[in-house]
């Protein structure tokens, strides 16, 4: 084999510290090495051109880039390779950027491990092989987890672009947390109004097909080519029959059921439709509530029913979707703040989240929006809204912020001096974080228009006093204590991962952060990719969001989704392993450990043999390392490519 | 279950003088109580505010060397009826876990200290060792119709990962205890607040405001008595409930307990035995009171 070899000056990024020249000539001493430079930018146009002519000049068969890692450019190089007619795994890259010169200053030993790393990957290069990918056919068809405003435009893009789509909401209707909110910022216009539209698309659409109140069971399969357990919960209710007139819920006696819609503000029946615009709208039995299937006693909307959907002995329902790809959009919940025993921990019922606030104001909540204290139902004056409740709060173990609750505050002050003249609003905050198209101006607006009194610092306290809560906290602007008397305490609550996050990020095979929050591909350049092939994310679900960026990543996620099945046949990657059969005992160790299920038992002549599923496999190499016999070994990644290397760098 | 109840015993300072009658109805109720308690010999002052406040390492050392008298009694806890010394002694202990802090205070000891003795509050060990079920059991005398408010101040749970004990915001020890007593317990709304505490005697002005407020809002609620844990809360309230009348307009008239007190009149002691005749506020009212209900 005939190696050239490429080490990259990344501007100063790597010539600053490291003699890129003196590398070059160390190498041509290599085993392989036929030639070698040093070049400004190899990835750059001229630099990638470079390459190709020094390989048809020198008849180069394999080539070394020197440079970053390569997992922004590997991509970029075997392109190169491919241009230049050479099989795209007769590369190999050498790492002397994030390994050399971005950690190390002395250039005499930064040089001679960037020599040490290029010897490396030449003697790996030596063994190398060419590699082929496979194709196979894709199923053209989606399946968006989640129906909140990030899964609705997804959805809806997807199918707008053709493509058939299943539409998986574990509650019984989409619409998410958007749904609950009564106006949006910056331009306070009605929530459900922008909404609702979007959500009776989804409903109507010949290409969608909705399963509310389901979940995501079991996944199998792979990128074009998934198949998902879904399991349809039971609501006691046949909704092939159901018509959503509401019948039932009007004659149902049981009223303590919990209305989670409304944020537990209020309670509803035992048999009930959350909303009025709800999507799809059926009824559904709360069977903790419902007294025939509690006491066998009542059955008052099986009587009523006029399409005779009642059916109490209902049972959760498994069915299999089989799709090309899989959208994310499982959106976030509410932090916990009853952890808060400075606010009171839960013990005063005037003290409220902020999303329970905006049930108060939306016409559709338990008050029909108007504004009244849980404790007597009075109308407050002072309404104190205090900032960051489980955000930027490392001793509650959330030292992110969640982004959105700035504007929200600021939205809700606004709402509170429009439904209540004569009120005024008190807000604690830490900084104000409004970035955004007419984010800051909004803010502002909130303080100068309506007047709305903000305070820069923590709350220490909140005690009751007579009806009233006083809350004592710090003005760190005037460096002196607050108490204000108020009427009613509203709490702007971060957004934590959703409730099942992490279950259906290891059924998807994604990688979730600390906090519960699935991992995009790459921070900047991949926002709604993940590290599974087919998987892609939309929405809170990867971190907090407000409704432009989620509605952003949905379409994002829907381009991708169309992208991916512009393609009839999709190329399966060749780093797989592959199972030597003559060396295979068939004690399936193997099969055990994959964590991917595409290691399979087959009987080759009688014995039992692993073989690897090629579509399935990722790669990861657990199975060679389990192998006994070391039977299995990863393309690309052969034991005797590794030892090769480790041959290059154990030279004394 | 009384062999285990034994402790080493620390009365610290005011207990020998301003708060006499906390110790004298501590050691009283233990008595009755089977709690053991072994005063330790020759102890000294824990340094109370004064010492941690101008050097770290010197305020160890003055704990450390009770708690190396503790380990010489082979007893593995020490408690005190004092929040303040229970501070100062609990934080000598965390900032010794660092090995360079635990040297620095080590070489200024005759005796060494290396952390076997564990620190608790009486009030911990009447909740946790013995529990409310053994206390109520032993109750003759139920607090009947007293309505109290119990008064934690802010240093007996905080900081919660120094104090570990009970709720830090929301306290319920005492309130748990007088409750058994047979006691009202009032939401009490003020539980962790700062009564002011030395600042008596510097900055007057700040105890007015601060312990003004506690007693506005024990009236607020309807108590009629106050309840501490604390030598330095129970003094401002109480022995400065008349200069806090004054300089707020204010006609408090709330006898303020050691909670220790209240256990030992609902175990029938004498009130000379729990120096009931200590307080400023005069009880008599509201200990004549109790039963009362009953006998109408």
């Amino acid at each position: 084999m005939k190696i050239g070899v490429f080490v990259c000056h990344c501007g100063t990024n790597i010539e600053g510290t490291v003699d890129t020249a003196a590398v070059a000539a160390a190498s041509r001493e290599f085993p392989g090495v036929v030639f070698a430079t040093d070049t400004m930018y190899a990835c750059s146009e001229p630099g990638q051109d470079g390459i190709i002519e020094a390989i048809k000049e020198h008849k180069l068969d394999g080539v070394v880039v020197a440079s970053c890692t390569p997992r922004m450019h590997e991509p970029t190089f075997r392109r190169t390779l491919e241009r230049a007619g050479l099989n795209r795994y007769l590369f190999e890259m050498a790492n002397i950027r994030e390994h050399v010169s971005w950690i190390g200053k002395d250039r005499e030993a930064n040089t001679n491990k960037s020599a040490d790393l290029v010897r490396m990957a030449a003697a790996k290069l030596l063994k190398n092989r060419p590699l082929f990918s496979k194709q196979f056919p894709v199923n053209k068809s989606v399946m968006v987890v989640g129906g909140g405003v990030a899964g609705i435009q997804a959805a809806l893009d997807c199918a707008n672009g053709g493509l058939k789509v299943v539409l998986v909401e574990k509650d019984t209707t989409i619409g998410g947390k958007m749904a609950k909110l009564d106006k949006t910022f910056p331009t306070v216009d009605c929530s459900s109004c922008v909404l609702g539209p979007l959500m009776v698309d989804v409903a109507q659409h010949p290409n969608i097909n909705l399963h509310a109140y389901s979940e995501i069971e079991e996944v199998n399969g792979y990128v074009g080519n998934f198949e998902i357990k879904v399991k349809k919960k039971a609501s006691y209710v046949d909704w092939d029959a159901c018509t959503g007139c509401g019948l039932c819920v009007e004659k149902c006696p049981s009223r303590k059921a919990t209305d989670f819609f409304n944020e537990k503000l209020a309670t509803t029946k035992a048999i009930n439709i959350p909303f009025p615009q709800a999507i799809p709208k059926k009824a559904k039995i709360d069977p903790d509530f419902c007294m025939k299937i509690q006491k066998d006693k009542c059955g008052v909307c099986a009587k009523v029913c006029p399409s005779e959907a009642i059916d109490f002995t209902q049972k959760d329902e498994f069915i299999t979707e089989n799709v090309g790809a899989v959208v994310a959009a499982t959106g976030f919940d509410l932090f916990d703040w009853t952890v808060y025993g400075q606010y009171g921990g839960g013990k005063y019922p005037d003290v409220i989240t902020s999303l329970q606030y905006e049930r108060m104001l939306s016409a559709s909540g338990p008050s029909e929006g108007h504004i009244k204290r849980p404790s007597d139902g009075k109308e407050p004056k002072n309404v104190v809204f205090i900032q960051c409740v489980g955000s930027r709060d490392k001793s509650v173990g959330r030292p992110y912020c969640s982004g959105f609750c700035c504007m929200y505050t600021a939205k809700q002050t606004i709402l509170t001096k429009d439904h209540i003249p004569d009120s005024q609003s008190h807000v604690f905050y830490m900084d104000i974080r409004s970035p955004g198209k007419l984010y800051d101006e909004f803010t502002r607006r909130a303080m100068e228009e309506y007047g709305a009194n903000y305070i820069r610092g923590r709350v220490s306290m909140i005690y009751p006093k007579g009806d009233n809560l006083v809350v004592r906290g710090a003005d760190t602007l005037m460096g002196a204590q607050v108490e204000i008397d108020a009427d009613l305490v509203v709490l702007a609550v971060g957004a934590e991962a959703s409730v099942g996050a992490t279950d259906l990020a290891k059924k998807l095979r994604i990688s979730y952060d600390a906090y519960g929050f699935f991992m995009e591909g790459h921070p900047k350049l991949k926002p709604v990719e993940t590290n599974t092939a087919g998987v892609y994310l939309a929405g809170a679900c990867q971190g907090p969001k407000d409704i432009p960026a989620s509605v952003a990543q949905g379409s994002a996620a829907a381009s991708k989704v169309l992208g991916l099945f512009s393609q009839d046949m999709l190329a399966s990657d060749p780093q797989v392993s592959v199972v030597d059969i003559k060396r295979c005992i068939g004690c399936g160790k193997c099969i055990q450990t994959c964590p991917f299920g595409a290691i399979k038992e087959i009987d080759f002549r009688g014995m039992k043999k692993a073989d690897v599923i090629e579509t399935i496999c990722q790669g990861c190499g657990i199975c060679t390392s389990t192998c006994p016999q070391g039977a299995v070994q990863l393309q690309h990644f052969t034991d005797n490519q590794i030892l090769a290397e480790v041959n290059a760098i154990c030279r004394f | 279950m009384s062999d285990s109840l034994n402790y080493a015993y620390y009365p610290g300072c005011s207990g020998t003088g301003t708060s006499i009658e906390y110790d004298m109805s501590t050691r009283a109720i233990c008595a009755k109580l089977g709690i053991t308690l072994n005063e330790i010999p020759d102890w000294s002052c824990c340094g109370s505010t004064p010492a941690h406040t101008v050097d770290h390492t010197l305020s160890s050392a003055l704990s450390a060397r009770n708690l190396a008298l503790v380990e010489k009694m082979n007893l593995s806890t020490a408690i005190t009826p004092c929040p303040s010394c229970l501070t100062n002694l609990k934080t000598a202990t965390h900032r010794m876990g660092k090995d360079e802090f635990r040297d620095d205070v080590n070489k200024l000891l005759d005796t060494p200290y290396n952390g076997g003795v564990d620190t608790k509050s009486v009030l911990q060990i009447i909740v946790e060792d013995m529990g409310l079920d053994a206390l109520k059991s032993k109750v003759v005398k139920p607090l009947k119709g007293l309505k109290v408010a119990a008064y934690y101040g802010c240093i007996m749970n905080r900081p919660p990962e120094v104090m570990n004990f009970d709720d830090p915001e929301h306290p319920m020890a005492m309130d748990n205890i007088l409750t058994a007593l047979g006691a009202t317990v009032l939401p009490f709304p003020l539980k962790v607040e700062c009564c002011g505490a030395s600042f008596g005697i510097p900055r007057k002005d700040i105890v007015m405001s601060l312990s003004g407020k506690l007693l506005d809002a024990a009236q607020d609620i309807g108590a009629t008595a106050l309840v501490t844990a604390c030598p330095l809360c129970q003094m401002n309230l109480d022995l400065r409930q008349d200069q806090i009348n004054s300089a707020n307009g204010a006609k408090h008239n709330i006898p303020v307990f050691y909670y220790t007190q209240l256990i030992g009149l609902a175990l029938g002691l004498d009130e000379k035995e729990l120096g009931i005749d200590k307080l400023c506020v005069s009880p008599r009212k509201v200990i004549n009171d109790i039963g009362a209900e009953d006998a109408s």
